[in-house]
């Protein structure tokens, strides 16, 4: 692929609960934050396609159009729009779309903006609303939900591998020392192994969401935004963007089984590992050369199995590096700096443009103290859809 | 306060309440919340942490303020029969604060939940620690319960699968609005105790002391910028 493509700006709300705020507005805060950071809210006019990420605006929200609604909303007509719904990887898909337009030569500046406004309903409702994505037949209609699958999964990697309740909560307590220091994050407080494995009453300040996961191995509900600008480096727009760009080395995508029972072993994350590996060759990097990394942690399962998948850990092995602490920011490779979905939260559209956004933070060195990894080059971002049925990966590279 | 006749009928009749041993819980962040039952001199602190949330109305905050500063008002005035006030503070600053009241032998009617420090499941805590208090030192059967706000509706209602009455008993209404009541019955409480209630008996007597005088929160995160006596 030749062209060079690049972000020159970013937005992002603090994740939380913006229930009291209409979905498109927390998606325009964003998006003007974006703008802010690339220059100026007159940048709008240069836009040549808007992108929106969104999973479930039609049940959460009982709201359809969210792009043109969006252009509106900023005043942008004429400007083409047009949502993309991939399940919780609608804002990786978005940035990837985005990225195609760009590469297509169809457009030169692409605004990506994704958001999600969960918490108008309750947190079983919500569940419900994103059990959705699993099979219909198979799955949703037999009473799985997200957290009911991950715990299986997380039990299966137990059994299979060694690890242990405690090591969950290792995670956690990484992630949310990491949330705790990001102005964004949607629960910033850090919490202790005593506190949540360790000690008398962790049973119940840590209780049990679907055993073996517990309220600290699984993702808050969290309403957020977050956006992105993209730029064809090398057309004559470019110069108009004051920031130097982060260049998108590598962004692929892979699919995998809607039913997770006709995986041959439901440990092994195909889409996951393949999505990585076209990335790794687009950008032309290997495992060795992400300096960190923003793994989607739903469940802290899934960081541990998509740090393998990605090639960081042998199969089996992850958690071990989580004790050895090798995923904290000054280990051998950082993963979550940015707290995770499991501390900064998981407004599912909005997570894989956040992820993105945390990437161009750290390899800008715009980190807050304590957070920002020493002198990174590369950044990875793996975005989750479904049960790992649909993932994309990004590269992204200080040049 | 001088006890004359007049007062004396003001007072409802009261029934001698079995106090609520005090305990401790680690949160998640490490802090150790003591929770205890709260003593009328403590009545001055609890109402000046309540105050300043009057004028929030996110999360309803506003609606509970209000009616748990009439209750601890009330109880500390006499003017409530039977309720009781627990708290749970953090190095003597309130976390969060809960009211009850127990209405006759075997029946509870919970009053409000009210959350300071957010984020670490204190309300959940205390409302476990109120309901403890109910059934296993009152000794009640079963405890009315309604909710003013969305979230305190996901959290009783439907996070402790509270029976709801109102159809097997239209007329049974709670004394907060006459909203359909819910009910937590023993048989339920025995079932989600273990994973709902905790903390340690008996608090080590410095930390118990770190909470005989309550002091009230500087900061709140529901009132950002705002900050006590500035
Ligand atoms: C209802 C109320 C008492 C609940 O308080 P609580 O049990 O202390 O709850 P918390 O604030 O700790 O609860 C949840 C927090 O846990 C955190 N959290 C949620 N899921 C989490 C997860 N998976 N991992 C880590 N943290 C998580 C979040 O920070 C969340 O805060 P948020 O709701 O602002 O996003 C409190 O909200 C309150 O006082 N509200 C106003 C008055 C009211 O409604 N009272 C009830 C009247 S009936």
């Amino acid at each position: 692929m030749s062209a060079r493509i690049g972000i020159v700006g970013i937005g992002h709300c603090r994740f939380g609960n913006s229930s009291e705020y209409d979905l498109v507005d927390v998606i325009a805060y964003s998006a003007n934050d974006a703008f802010r950071d690339a220059g100026g809210l007159h940048l709008r006019k240069e836009v040549d396609q808007v992108l929106v990420g969104n999973m479930a605006a039609g049940m959460f929200n009982h709201q359809t159009s969210v792009a043109s609604a969006l252009i509106s909303r900023m005043d942008m007509e004429p400007c083409p729009a047009e949502l993309v719904e991939n399940g919780p990887a609608s804002g990786a898909s978005a940035i990837r779309l985005g990225y195609m337009a760009i590469a297509s030569g169809m457009a030169d500046v692409v605004l990506v903006a994704a958001g999600e406004v969960m918490r108008v309903v309750s947190g079983w409702e919500a569940t419900n609303i994103v059990a959705t994505m699993a099979h219909t037949e198979a799955e949703y209609n037999m009473g799985l939900t997200l957290p009911g699958f991950a715990g299986m999964f997380t039990r299966l990697y137990m059994e299979k591998y060694g690890m242990t309740e405690r090591d969950l909560a290792l995670v956690a307590v990484k992630d949310h020392d990491n949330g705790a220091k990001n102005i964004y994050s949607h629960v910033q407080l850090p919490v202790t192994i005593e506190a949540i494995a360790d000690g008398e009453n962790a049973n119940v300040v840590n209780n049990y969401v679907a055993e073996p996961l517990r309220m600290y191995s699984t993702c808050p509900i969290s309403d957020g935004s977050a956006a992105v600008i993209l730029v064809n480096m090398d057309s004559p727009k470019a110069k108009l963007f004051p920031k130097k760009p982060i260049r998108i080395a590598g962004i692929a995508s892979a699919t995998d089984t809607h039913c997770v029972h006709n995986r041959k072993d439901p440990l092994v994350l195909d889409a996951v590992r393949i999505s990585a590996e076209k990335a790794y060759k687009m950008a032309g990097v290997g495992p060795k050369d992400i300096s960190l990394a923003e793994l989607h942690d739903a469940f802290v399962i899934f960081e541990l199995l998509n740090s393998e998948e990605v090639g960081f850990f042998e199969r089996g092995k992850s958690f071990l590096g989580v004790r050895n602490r090798e995923t904290e920011i000054g280990g051998r490779i950082p993963i979550n700096t940015s707290g995770g979905l499991k501390a900064k939260g998981h407004p599912v559209g909005a997570t894989g443009v956040s992820q993105v956004v945390e990437l161009v933070r750290q390899l800008r060195g715009e980190a807050e103290e304590g957070r920002q990894v020493k002198d990174p080059k590369y950044g990875m971002a793996v975005n989750f859809g479904g049960f790992g049925n649909n993932v994309v990966t990004t590269i992204l590279a200080k040049d | 306060m001088a006890i004359d006749a007049l007062e004396a009928k003001l007072r409802p009749p009261a029934d001698v309440l079995a106090p609520y041993p005090s305990k401790l819980i680690t949160l998640a962040s490490g802090e150790q919340m003591v929770v205890r039952e709260a003593r009328l001199a403590d009545a001055g602190a609890l109402l000046g942490t309540v105050y300043p949330l009057l004028g929030v109305p996110k999360d309803y905050y506003d609606i509970v303020a209000a009616r748990m500063y009439s209750e601890i008002l009330g109880w500390f005035r006499y003017r409530v029969a039977n309720e009781f006030v627990i708290v749970g503070a953090i190095d003597g600053v309130i976390a969060g604060i809960v009211t009850s009241r127990h209405v006759k032998a075997g029946l509870g009617m919970s009053l409000h939940t009210l959350t300071i420090k957010r984020g670490l499941r204190v309300g959940a805590q205390l409302f476990a620690a109120k309901m403890e208090h109910h059934i296993d030192y009152l000794g009640e059967d079963e405890v009315h319960i309604v909710a003013e706000s969305p979230i305190g509706f996901k959290r009783w209602m439907i996070e402790y699968e509270l029976e709801d009455r109102s159809a097997m008993y239209p007329d049974l209404r709670h004394e907060l609005g006459g909203v359909p009541t819910f009910t937590l019955t023993r048989k339920l409480w025995e079932a989600v105790k273990p994973v709902k209630c905790t903390g340690v008996r008996p608090v080590p007597a410095e930390l118990l002391k770190t909470a005989d005088k309550l002091i009230m929160p500087d900061e709140y995160v529901q009132l950002p910028g705002w900050k006590r006596g500035a």
